[in-house]
């Protein structure tokens, strides 16, 4: 890579940290309002912000609490992982095949459908409390979100490219790979982010009601012992641990593919 | 010998025919334009010759060894800097990764791009230099065929006169056969050896005319007279200004 390849990418660095301050003013904000609701209903209904902060840095130092993030991550990030593959690759499928796709449409309503609760309670009863039931419940909740991004991006692309393509003498394969992946990973990496998010949510909650540790089993605890900052201190945990996995995992390869959107935007507010 | 043979090709879409019978032949090195009216099928013919439509009667035959198309917008992958995208040929062809860059610098220069134009992105740059981009493309993996699809209809008079300039250099110095797809008369006077036009209903070829001299022999003067010539007295050129498309399919 070269000097100026290099520098290229040390700025890029820099401006997107720069813009953190932006998302540190909106969370400020929050804090703002949380504050006010705090001095309004006092310490037992909501603790205030920086209490329930310095809760989070105690549990953090103790030692456990490190473990059942990392329990919670992982077992998050399976379910994703599971997920994005499985939604990718029939979505992809469906996008080009409308047979497969009016099939999985009713299909996909039915998932849809089906409240996650009630698939928690049959993942229980199927794998009891266990790893297995929180990916599968990641799983069938996060997968059309994935499923509908990839059919889109299919459905949508620039059929020009593709003749384009063809002409230079590309195959489906290389077509595929060279002309039409970038763009269904436009539409995908949203939907994947959704996802993500998704993933974090349910697995918290398939902790919690299948009594499967991590911060859903500490979450429980909490609420057994009435203990709001602890309760609110775990769920700040858990934010964080998202938006540090999003930031790493997704957000960073998104920038990579989509240098050319901020190319094309040179002047005002970088989004 | 002739580079690309059509025999009656025909083709129609959803039950409506849009072209039949038509057979032509393209020789080596020869610039061939076909004018016809918006809507006589120019574009499906281009596209059956490259073998991007599947014609549904008649048969191609292609002996050159790789040809290249210019569309009429430029189809650059947005997501890819103009080199990228002159590029992208060099990849399907499995050109030799270090002989690339060399190969897209001279490409562009031949297409009048400046070395500090090839690390921008489509979106940086100006409607002529996308379709600049699009010619440099063209010529990268040297073709001896090029389709050009109306590739200058959306640039303004003056552009259009350069891009024109560009095709006759780089014809006369790269030596490729083309097929140049045009509804505007002066462009394809300026630009070919021989014009074809297409019948304003696609049923066949309805005539030709060979043209004097090498293309970019013929100054402005010329190919006014030319134009006027082919439009006030030749009934072949009758009725190429006056269809309207919306009563085609």
């Amino acid at each position: 890579m070269s000097l100026g390849a290099c520098l290229d990418r040390l700025a890029r660095l820099g401006r997107f940290l720069w813009s953190a301050w932006a998302g540190l003013a909106g969370l400020c904000l929050i804090a703002a309002l949380w504050q006010a609701g705090h001095e309004a209903y006092g310490d037992f209904v909501l603790t205030a912000p920086l209490d329930t902060i310095a809760a989070a840095a105690r549990l953090l130092r103790e030692g456990e609490a490190q473990d059942l993030l990392a329990l919670t991550t992982r077992r998050a990030l399976t379910g994703f992982a599971l997920c994005a593959v499985a939604g990718g690759l029939a979505g992809v499928a469906a996008g080009y095949s409308p047979a497969v796709l009016r099939l999985s449409r009713p299909i996909l309503t039915l998932l849809l459908g089906v409240p996650p609760i009630a698939w928690i309670v049959l993942a229980m009863i199927w794998f009891g409390p266990s790893d297995t039931t929180v990916a599968v419940v990641i799983l069938i909740s996060a997968t059309p979100l994935v499923f509908v991004g990839a059919v889109e991006g299919v459905v949508t692309r620039d059929r020009g490219l593709d003749d384009m393509a063809r002409v230079f003498g590309a195959g489906p394969l290389r077509r595929f790979a060279f002309v039409s992946a970038r763009q269904i990973s436009a539409q995908l990496f949203p939907a994947l982010i959704l996802a993500l998010g998704s993933a974090f949510k349910v697995a918290i909650m398939a902790e919690l009601l299948a009594n499967a540790g991590g911060i859903g089993g500490a979450l429980a605890r909490a609420r057994a012992m009435l203990d709001i900052a602890e309760a609110l201190a775990w769920v700040i945990l858990a934010v964080a641990a998202l938006i540090v996995v999003e930031y790493v995992l997704i957000r960073s390869v998104r920038a990579e593919l989509e240098r050319w959107r901020e190319a094309a935007a040179p002047w005002g507010v970088k989004r | 010998m002739s580079l690309l043979e059509l025999d009656g090709i025909g083709h129609s879409f959803f039950g409506r025919t849009v072209l039949a019978g038509i057979t032509l032949r393209i020789a080596p090195g020869q610039i061939v334009a076909l004018v016809g009216p918006s809507g006589s099928g120019k574009s499906t013919l281009a596209h059956i010759a490259a073998g991007l439509v599947q014609p549904r009667e008649g048969r191609i035959t292609r002996r050159y060894a790789r040809h290249a198309m210019v569309f009429q917008d430029p189809r650059l992958l947005p997501w890819a800097t103009a080199a990228g995208n002159i590029g992208f040929p060099l990849r399907l062809t499995r050109a030799p990764r270090r002989a690339r860059p060399a190969m897209i610098r001279a490409a562009a220069l031949r297409a009048g791009l400046l070395p500090e134009d090839l690390g921008k992105y489509p979106s940086e740059l100006s409607g002529g230099m996308r379709q600049r981009a699009a010619i440099a493309r063209a010529l990268v993996t040297e073709p001896d065929f090029i389709y050009f699809d109306e590739p200058f209809t959306a640039l303004d008079i003056a552009l259009k006169r350069r891009m024109q300039d560009l095709v006759i250099e780089a014809a006369a110095s790269a030596r490729f056969a083309a097929l140049f797809i045009t509804h505007d008369l002066s462009e394809a006077i300026r630009i070919s050896h021989r014009i074809l036009v297409l019948d304003p209903q696609g049923q066949g070829i309805a005539g030709q005319r060979g043209l004097p001299g090498a293309p970019g022999s013929r100054d402005d003067a010329a190919v006014f007279t030319l134009r006027q010539h082919c439009l006030n007295d030749d009934p072949l050129f009758a009725h190429i200004d006056d269809i309207d498309e919306r009563l085609r399919p």
